[in-house]
């Protein structure tokens, strides 16, 4: 039963991934040619709520609906990982155009060559666990 | 109903990103698809190779689900909701990009030059979607988290590392469509 709420809860995911054009190839290159409000009303509006939901959360102290208690962990302290975690992150995000969650949507909408990003970012994965003590953290 | 047709405008997009978000959270776990990846190395084997990778991956299935529910969403949304067109995208931009060559801007969801099936029998396409995905998966690891993970869900609780994790992806991502870019698309092309 459970397992159906995930599913269900990652297809609603895909549609407005592809439906709100946040798929699309074009649409992250014109967020970072800064010529469209779209991505960034996208990711704001997202916030501006989130950021509620979770104030609400913690305050209400609101617990699961398995009347668990919802804990936030908070991330480790550090720069330099995010900073060039983050940095190497982007230069794939605007080269592929997809993150992630939409590279899946993608697939699933029939843009087949976006299985050789998927097989990048496996790829990319595993070279970050073998690498990852020789890296700054 | 041909509203079901249309594209989502952001501010329909945004709060319902943020929803999924919440939903994640009311039923006791996190968005975050980056996560999925290191899920399948160690389903895949890669437990073998380093430490990373040992942990019991079958705790992360609901992930998975999440997961395989988004290809199934963009099987739906291309099906079913007439997704899948061109995004009207800035004139400027679709310029900008003929002139990068990209002749498809402006006429489809994906730039046909590295999404159309005859990529496949391209090395240049296939090395850059190739490199385009292990910078993504590297760095999402690095980083500890990708969009969903620092720039939703991370901000969202007013975490600091997410901010700087997020000023990365826009470093990156300006130097690679302002001065990687012209680079080399203009040598592939």
């Amino acid at each position: 039963m459970k397992s159906i709420v995930y599913l269900v809860i990652g297809i609603f995911f895909g549609i407005v991934m592809l439906k709100s054009e946040a798929a699309s190839w074009f649409r992250i290159y014109e967020m970072f040619q800064f010529k469209a409000f779209h991505m960034y009303g996208i990711i704001g509006s997202a916030l501006v709520l989130g950021v509620i939901f979770i104030q609400l959360i913690k305050r209400y102290k609101i617990k699961t609906f398995n009347r668990e208690e919802i804990i936030f962990t908070n991330k480790n302290k550090s720069i330099l990982r995010y900073l060039l975690g983050g940095i190497i992150f982007g230069l794939g995000w605007a080269l592929s155009g997809s993150c992630p969650g939409p590279m899946f949507t993608l697939l699933g909408a029939g843009f087949f060559p976006v299985m050789i990003v998927i097989l990048g970012a496996l790829l990319g994965t595993w070279f970050y666990g073998l690498l990852k003590n020789k890296l700054p953290h | 109903m041909d509203l079901i047709n249309q594209p989502i405008p952001w501010y329909i997009a945004g709060p319902l990103i943020a929803i999924i978000m919440l939903l994640l959270l009311l039923v006791g776990k996190n968005f975050g698809m980056s996560s999925n990846l290191r899920t399948i190395c160690t389903a895949l084997g890669a437990s073998k190779t380093c430490d990373f990778f040992c942990f019991d991956w079958k705790g992360q299935r609901w992930n998975l689900l999440v997961m395989l529910g988004a290809v199934i969403g963009g099987f739906i949304a291309v099906k079913y909701l007439s997704g899948g067109n061109a995004p009207e995208i800035n004139q400027e931009v679709i310029n900008e990009l003929k002139s990068l060559g990209f002749k498809s801007a402006g006429n489809n969801y994906l730039p046909l030059e590295l999404f159309g099936t005859t990529v496949f029998s391209s090395v240049k396409g296939i090395i850059i979607l190739l490199i385009g995905g292990v910078l993504v998966g590297f760095g999402a690891r690095y980083a500890g988290g990708c969009t969903s993970g620092h720039a939703i869900s991370g901000l969202s609780n007013l975490q600091l590392p997410s901010l700087i994790a997020v000023i990365g992806f826009f470093i990156g991502g300006l130097v690679m469509v302002h001065l990687i870019f012209p680079l080399i698309f203009p040598l592939i092309f």
